[in-house]
Order: structure tokens, then C-alpha cells, then sequence
């Protein structure tokens, strides 16, 4: 398992992919936080961290379009099914590769919050002693770590569809559109439940299509965090939708070896 | 070794490996030997865990490869038809890639060493595998299945496409690994198994036509005996004389003139020597027997010569086998063709290089 994530993480950066998602992400997630906070004039991250679960619909597929299908075109995959791993082993390897590759962008975007701490702070000190507001100015710690997270957790859902859909094709392109589809019908389902009519009455009213459509949304669940509320069921959530489409990735591969 | 006790693969309603049962014994080269679409890189590919039968068992060293799959693949290295390299990796990465993949604990440096020297790819270590030629890289396929010293080595196909120097090296190369392992090959070229293997295992439609020693299979290559000869003198007076000689079984004139001498094909009956005869006969009309070409075995008539004996039948070659012979020359032909051709080519493009030059020295 290590030496298929060590050979995935080497590909990144022998490929341009890897520095395409990189360069890709870390340009825009430094755009986005620009608009949404510094040029807003304000300390509030939540719309940052919206946008870029935006961003995600596009640039997950990018790591995930070649995890099998490229294997599978220069049927290198023969040589990791017949050594001495695992299925499991072989999916997890990949998998976690692409993880670390998003989870290394997050990390490193956050270098885009250091403005704020650096105005919040100077913003302070410039307030007097007597007049110590209640209010607390700038970016709050509690909610920027709670969305981070969050969008972690949320990647690793993603990128598991991603992983799946990857298995599932033998074309790097259908793999990473096919993907692209699914990601974004999984993350703007809910935007059904905000519509409204004339009235202002929403356009949807049953109540169990309503909690249908957010129980699938995987947005939903990301609001707690974003409060700075660690939401257990939601960990669990992200983590299960994780394990199943990884599972059923290891399903894909067993059932080929039966066709 | 490897047991495999009646093997069975279906694809839908395709039946790709029907009830194949053989054994491999320790240090064994086995050839694995049948046309197109026999069954052979299936069997290969179950043998390996990349596919799964649909009933049969197979062992390898008492380790079946359906309940214990991975202890099995520890003790194969495998080298499919199509070689599986990451064209973006160096050979050297991907020497380690696999030296880690395959969880091997031998000293790294020295055994990659050791293998590299091999295969003879260390000129082309540090290379990137996209950039090597077909046959540097169905060598470093090898060195990949060489990886962990396993015990049983399976080659599919492993000399298509080389050059015939390539191809000799790397039949000395199987040759040399069948000491300290156990090695199946598979192959459609009956050269490639007299030439390397111990025993021949043939396999037609699914099924297992033959499993014998090679000497064996040889031998009964050799009872039929076929020549081309190359006899000066009048065609149809020389084939009724052919016809009507004992021994000979069939002669046929093939289509071949080299001034007045003729070719024909002749085929001689079981276990006779018709050579000397043949050239007393020839020099008392004073006909010149100019040349005289033991022709070897197609794979077809290998099949043909095998199951006839299966079924105890004297050797009753089918028109079909025939046909093959005939073309065989005039394949030749299409090869020397073929080369003549690209040579042609290559000194087309350098003229049209040359010209080039001149035409910018010029300016």
C-alpha cells in the first residue's frame, strides 16, 4: 500500500498535474480570499470558504481522473493486481495519495489568512485600553479551523466519487468529466431547496423532498463547522460517504477479475 | 510447483480455457505453446491472480491462489504480453517502485544490481522508460518480474516483437533462469520452446492437445521428414519420377525457378531417410540435384503431427498444413521484402537530408 502511494505521490510531481492543481488552486484560493474578506472589508470567511467548495467541483477530478483510468489504459494495472497487495491496499494507496494532495493545498492556502490576523491585530492595537469593545475584531480562529476541517472531511468524500468514477472508466477525460457531473450534482442539490416563487414560498414544499435533497447535498452538513461547532453526525456523514464509494471502488476491481 | 486441476474459464457463453489439468515441477522451463486465442495468456493470467477462474484449482507451491492470493503472488513474477510500464518513471524508479510494491527484503542496491546486470539494462538505468526501445523495455519488464528472486516465473509472449538478436539473448536469458527457477513461457513459435524448454505443454481452443517432453515432440517433428529440393531438369518428368519413388509419400511443385531447376516439395513417409536415395536416383538420369532444405515444423503441423499420434493414425498430412509449407517461401520473401524496402526508405530520407544540407549550405 505505502509503495502505491509513494508511486501516486511521485507522479504528481513527475506529471505537470500535480503542480497544475497546485498552482491552480493556490492562485485562485488566494483570489477568492482577496475578494471575499480583504476587499469586503471584512473578517467573515464563510463566503471564502463557499466559493471554494465551488472551486472543488473542478479541481478534485483533476486528482482523481488518472488514478485507475490511466492504469487501466496502459494496463499497468496487471502489475498491481498480480503483486502481493491487496485490492483494499492498492485503492487505499491511491486514495490517500490524492488526499494528501488536497489536504497539502488546504493547508498551505491557509497562508491567505495570515492578512487578516496581521489587519486584526494592527486594528487592535489601535483601539484604547478603556474602550475594550465586546465585539471581538478580526478572523475568528474557532470558525476558520472548524471550515478547514470541514472542507477536508468533504474532499475526502469527493475525492472517493472521484476514485470510483475513475475505476469505473478507462479515458483519463470521460473520468474527470463524468466526475465534474456527479461532484457538482452532489454539491448543488440543495440549491433546489432555496428557490423560491413570486410569493416567496419555496418552490419545493414537500418536506421529504426538501429533506431528501439536503440529506444527499454534502454542503449541508458543512454549515456547523463553519461555526466553529464540531457536528459529529456530519463527521460520520463524510467519513461513511468516504468508505462506501472507496468500498464499492474495491468492488469494481473484484468483480473485473471475475468477468 | 504449480498444480492446476481442471482449469476452467468462461467469458459469457465464451468458453476460454475448457478443463486444462497440468503440473510444473520444480525447476522446470515449461513452454506454454498454441496459436492465437488458445487460452494461453488466460491460463497466465489466472496462474497469476489477475483473473479468477470460473471452477478449477490452482496451487502454487501448495498455496492455493484463491484463498491465500496474496502469499501466492509473493512467490510469482510475472511479465504479461504487454509489458506494464509507468513510461513517465526512470527504469531506476521503477525498479524500486516494484522492489517495494513486492514488499522484497533482499539487500535493495545489490539485488537490483544484480538483476540490472541480468538483463543487461544498466546503460539504460537512469534513462525515463518512454524513451527506450521496445526491446530495452520488454527487458525491463523482465527485470521486473525477476524482482524478489521468485520462485516461479511466468513470461507471456516474451520474445513478440524483438529483433532476432534480441530474441536469442533473451531465450539464453530464460535458459539461464530456468537453473534456480521455475519458468513457464508461453509463445506461438515452436522454435522459441525446442530452443528453451524442457517440456512443451500445447494448447488449442481451451484445451490441452499435448504435454510432453520436448525431445519428444521433437522427435516425432523429426519422423516427418519434409525437404524442399531444388532439382535441375524437366518439371513434370522430375515430379512423376518424385511421385513414383519409394519412400516418398507426397511431392508437389512449388512455384520457385532458378534457371532450369525447379523446386519441389517432398515429403517422406514415417521414420525413412529418403535423402541419399533420392540423390542416386536423381544423379543416374543426370538430373543436378542442386539444393536440399530440411523444412522445419509450423506450430499446425505440429498439432496435426501430435494429435495423429494421439489417435495412433499414421501421419496423413491435411491439405491445410500443406498450404502453410507452400506459403513458407514465399514469406521469406515478403520478410527479405520487407527489409529491402526500409532500407530503401533510410537511404531515401538520408539523400533527402544530404539535399537538404546542401540546399542551406548553399543559401
Amino acid at each position: 500500500m505505502f509503495a502505491i502511494y509513494r508511486k501516486e505521490m511521485r507522479s504528481y510531481f513527475i506529471n505537470p498535474i500535480g503542480y497544475i492543481y497546485l498552482g491552480v488552486f493556490l492562485v485562485f484560493s488566494a483570489l477568492l480570499c482577496c475578494y471575499t474578506t480583504l476587499i469586503a472589508a471584512t473578517y467573515d470567511t464563510s463566503a471564502y470558504f463557499t466559493y471554494l467548495i465551488f472551486t472543488f467541483v473542478i479541481l478534485i477530478p483533476i486528482l482523481t481522473m488518472r488514478l485507475f483510468a490511466e492504469e487501466r489504459k496502459l494496463r499497468t494495472e496487471q502489475l498491481l493486481l498480480t503483486a502481493p497487495v491487496t485490492i483494499t491496499g492498492m485503492v487505499l494507496g491511491k486514495y490517500l495519495a490524492a488526499l494528501t494532495m488536497y489536504v497539502g493545498g488546504i493547508l498551505i492556502s491557509c497562508i491567505n489568512f495570515i492578512p487578516l490576523y496581521i489587519i486584526g491585530a494592527a486594528e487592535r492595537t489601535g483601539e484604547t485600553t478603556d474602550s475594550v469593545a465586546l465585539t471581538h475584531i478580526g478572523p475568528v480562529t474557532g470558525e476558520i479551523l472548524g471550515s478547514v476541517f470541514a472542507l477536508i472531511l468533504l474532499g475526502a468524500a469527493l475525492i472517493a466519487v472521484g476514485t470510483l468514477i475513475s475505476a469505473l472508466t478507462e479515458n483519463q477525460l470521460s473520468a474527470a468529466v463524468i466526475t465534474i457531473g456527479v461532484i457538482a450534482a452532489m454539491v448543488l442539490l440543495n440549491v433546489f431547496n432555496l428557490l423560491t416563487d413570486s410569493d416567496g414560498q419555496p418552490l419545493i414544499s414537500s418536506y421529504v423532498v426538501r429533506f431528501v435533497l439536503d440529506w444527499v447535498s454534502v454542503i449541508s452538513r458543512f454549515s456547523a463547522f463553519s461555526q466553529g461547532i464540531f457536528d459529529f453526525a456530519a463527521l460520520i456523514y463524510y467519513v461513511s460517504l468516504a468508505f462506501i464509494f472507496l468500498f464499492l471502488t474495491v468492488r469494481v476491481y473484484e468483480k473485473r477479475r471475475w468477468g | 510447483m504449480i498444480k492446476i486441476e481442471h482449469l476452467v474459464k468462461n467469458y459469457g457463453s465464451n468458453c476460454a480455457v475448457d478443463d486444462i489439468s497440468f503440473e510444473v515441477g520444480e525447476g522446470e522451463i515449461v513452454g506454454f505453446l498454441g496459436p492465437n486465442g488458445a487460452g494461453k495468456s488466460t491460463t497466465m493470467n489466472i496462474l497469476t491472480g489477475y483473473l479468477s477462474s470460473t471452477s478449477g484449482k490452482v496451487t502454487i507451491a501448495g498455496i492455493d491462489i484463491l484463498t491465500d492470493p496474496i502469499g501466492a503472488k509473493k512467490l510469482i513474477g510475472y511479465l504479461p504480453e504487454q509489458p506494464p510500464l509507468y513510461l513517465d518513471m526512470t527504469v531506476e524508479e521503477y525498479l524500486h517502485f516494484n522492489y517495494e510494491l513486492k514488499g522484497c527484503r533482499l539487500e535493495r542496491a545489490r539485488h537490483l544490481g544484480e538483476i540490472c546486470e541480468t538483463v543487461k539494462i544498466k546503460d539504460v538505468y537512469r534513462k525515463v522508460i518512454r524513451t527506450l526501445s521496445k526491446g530495452y523495455r520488454q527487458r525491463v519488464g523482465i527485470a521486473q518480474a525477476l524482482i524478489g528472486n521468485p520462485r516461479v516465473i511466468i513470461f507471456d509472449e516474451p520474445t513478440v516483437g524483438l529483433d532476432p538478436k534480441q530474441i536469442i539473448e533473451i531465450r539464453n536469458l530464460i535458459r539461464g533462469l530456468g537453473k534456480a527457477h521455475t519458468v513457464i513461457l508461453s509463445t506461438h513459435i515452436l522454435q522459441e520452446v525446442q530452443a528453451v524448454c524442457d517440456r512443451i505443454v500445447i494448447i488449442n481452443k481451451g484445451k490441452i492437445v499435448a504435454n510432453e517432453k520436448t525431445e519428444n515432440i521433437s522427435s516425432a517433428v523429426e519422423r516427418s521428414r519434409r525437404f524442399n529440393a531444388k532439382i535441375c531438369g524437366p518439371q513434370k518428368e522430375v515430379l512423376s519420377m518424385l511421385r513414383g519413388m519409394q519412400g516418398i509419400s507426397y511431392a508437389e511443385a512449388l512455384a520457385e525457378r532458378d534457371g532450369d531447376a525447379y523446386t519441389y516439395m517432398v515429403e517422406s513417409e514415417y521414420g525413412v531417410d529418403i535423402r541419399k536415395k533420392l540423390f542416386f536416383d536423381l544423379a543416374a538420369r543426370g538430373w543436378a540435384l542442386i539444393g536440399l532444405e530440411a523444412l522445419g515444423m509450423s506450430l499446425e503441423d505440429i498439432f496435426i503431427t501430435v494429435v495423429d499420434q494421439s489417435e495412433e493414425r499414421p501421419s496423413k498430412t491435411s491439405a491445410a498444413a500443406r498450404t502453410v509449407r507452400r506459403n513458407r517461401g514465399q514469406e521469406k520473401n515478403a520478410l527479405e521484402r520487407e527489409v529491402g524496402a526500409s532500407l530503401l526508405e533510410d537511404a531515401k530520407k538520408q539523400r533527402a537530408e544530404a539535399a537538404l544540407h546542401q540546399t542551406e549550405d548553399d543559401e
